[in-house]
């Protein structure tokens, strides 16, 4: 099985559990061109991030191709505990996709 | 099921990519398909209106930029949103003199902070502005950012 290119960290402290994941992914702009081929390299880039935890949605994120590569995202939310499950899931504009599930720590 | 049968058949995958290239397939399913128009609006104000209806918006004091005032490198610039407007549902990144400015749009379930870090890139020195939809109606913030390397990839 491939390894899951998102990195995921969800930490309770008081009421608020913060959310920080890391995603392997070029989110290539389709604006480059490629200096030995002189063509432009196509656009790969997430369009959707989405997360959600113990059957709740968290997060619903439409990214654009000014998104970092390898991009980092923080966010926070309450009414979790720990050992809850939280899953993250990403899908690019070629349709290509992945997840990562975890537990609220 | 059609789709996911679809998505994971082997054959063509060219389709696959042409079709969900296009717009067709929607792989969020029920759910809003991703904004076209205002991912490719060439200006803030063309994005503003295709991403939240108006390009005018009033300022809040309540969203709080954090972000470099001098950007080493703008292919990885951060940026972290805080809102303290109450009944938060999403926050909209933009970085004003991007070729297509707005750069994500976050929308927050029930119990999620109007809180958002993030790393964009930036093509050159701009506004950030960040907007904030609560309880129908729409505030914003904005924050210069000077780059001086630029990060889109010319």
């Amino acid at each position: 099985m491939a390894k899951s290119s998102i990195k995921i960290r969800a930490k309770l402290k008081g009421d608020t559990v913060t959310v920080k994941a890391l995603i392997r992914h070029p989110m290539e702009t389709g604006l480059r061109k490629d200096k030995k081929t002189g063509k432009m390299i196509p656009a790969k880039f997430i369009q959707t991030v989405k997360c959600e935890s113990a059957g709740a949605m968290v997060l619903d994120a439409d990214w654009g191709i000014s998104i970092s590569k390898n991009p980092y995202l923080s966010f926070k939310f309450k009414g979790a505990k720990s050992g809850d499950p939280i899953k993250l899931s990403w899908v690019d504009n070629t349709g290509k996709s992945d997840s990562t599930e975890g537990k609220i720590k | 099921m059609k789709r996911r049968t679809f998505l994971q058949g082997t054959l063509a995958s060219g389709a696959i990519a042409m079709a969900a290239g296009s717009g067709l397939l929607a792989p969020s399913g029920v759910l809003a398909a991703w904004n076209k128009g205002a991912f490719e609006a060439k200006g803030l104000s063309e994005a503003m209106k295709n991403s939240l209806g108006t390009d005018q918006v009033a300022d809040s004091s309540d969203i709080k930029i954090k972000a470099p005032d001098i950007a080493e490198n703008g292919a990885v610039v951060p940026v972290t949103v805080t809102s303290n407007i109450p009944g938060t549902e999403s926050i909209s990144i933009f970085a004003e003199q991007n070729a297509t400015p707005l750069s994500s749009v976050f929308k927050f379930g029930k119990s999620t902070d109007g809180y958002v870090s993030t790393r964009i890139k930036m093509g050159k020195t701009s506004q950030v502005i960040a907007v904030v939809t609560a309880g129908g109606k729409q505030f914003k913030s904005q924050k210069e950012v000077k780059v001086t390397i630029g990060g889109c990839g010319g």
